[in-house]
């Protein structure tokens, strides 16, 4: 892990590694959407309206997955203080936040026909809009910190950790409470979910999790060239004054 | 009595919003990513 460590190095994986990510991401998510979007048969049951799930699936799988990028990262930034941990942590925050947004948009949208109301006040619904305020609310502690000092850094890396306490509670929500959303469809067990849309949803979330792996790169790249800027500056003042 | 809806402009909506806001992240991140790298090489040269 300490292998890369050092940005230099980081930075060369990254510069052909973004490129690769988002084209691989744009081409088979796009492939799988036109896929689910043209080819696949009405649901017996949800009709045309459950190609709106090759969208939302993969954006709440994504809302999870940033929020336990920021856990994990945080994590290592605390323990093994890698001088990288908390710039991935601070890089997964906007794609994380975006794919959440998106999520509760779709499912909004996906549950007007299907239910017959935009929303209700559930256990899966509720912790899953409580995802995005902690995505608010670390955002703008990650922000503070990076402004105030190396020092601040710590509080944003907690609440990081705790806020990963919310990502068992979405998951579990459909099974420990009432909800019209329905339960886990894949589980280690298998997958009820027939062949001919499991396929176009795989390969949705593939090119979906490639895009999010782009876009964390470019946002950790961004905020490297910031640091290496801000630092060359100070190291130039210093020698001037 | 249940009002009809049409499905398709969900699914069109659903997934407007769904392409329009990831391709929207994926254009701010690499132009932020773009004019921080050009700025740390700008200020390299000083």
């Amino acid at each position: 892990m300490y292998g890369f460590a050092n940005p230099a190095r980081f930075l060369r994986i990254a510069r052909w590694l973004t490129p690769v990510c988002l084209i691989a991401g744009l081409v088979i998510g796009g492939a799988a959407l036109v896929w689910g979007l043209t080819s696949v048969a009405p649901d017996r049951l949800m009709g045309e309206t459950v190609r709106i799930l090759f969208i939302h699936v993969p954006s709440v799988w994504l809302g999870m997955a940033g929020w336990m990028t920021i856990a994990v990262a945080s994590l290592v930034e605390l323990v093994w203080r890698h001088p990288l941990a908390g710039i991935a942590a601070r890089a997964a925050a906007v794609p994380g936040a975006v794919f959440t947004a998106i999520g509760l948009a779709t499912g909004s949208i996906w549950g007007r026909p299907t239910w017959g109301t935009w929303w209700v006040w559930d256990g899966r619904l509720t912790s899953f809009l409580v995802l995005l305020f902690l995505y608010f609310g670390y955002m703008a502690l990650a922000d503070a910190a990076a402004r105030q000092g190396k020092g601040r850094a710590r509080v944003a890396a907690i609440f990081g950790l705790v806020g990963a306490i919310n990502i068992p509670i979405i998951n579990r929500s459909v099974v420990w409470w009432n909800s019209l959303h329905q339960p886990p469809s894949i589980t280690t067990g298998g997958s009820s979910i027939d062949p001919s849309y499991l396929w176009p949803l795989a390969g949705a979330t593939l090119g979906f999790t490639l895009i999010f792996a782009a876009v964390v790169l470019m946002r950790m790249r961004a905020l490297l060239a910031d640091q290496q800027a801000e630092a060359r500056l100070r190291r130039k003042a210093m020698a001037a004054g | 009595m249940r009002e009809a809806l049409d499905p398709w402009s969900f699914v069109v909506a659903a997934y407007a919003i769904g392409v329009g806001g990831t391709l929207a992240m994926i254009g701010w991140s690499w132009l932020a990513m773009r004019a921080a790298e050009a700025r740390r090489d700008r200020i390299r040269e000083l």
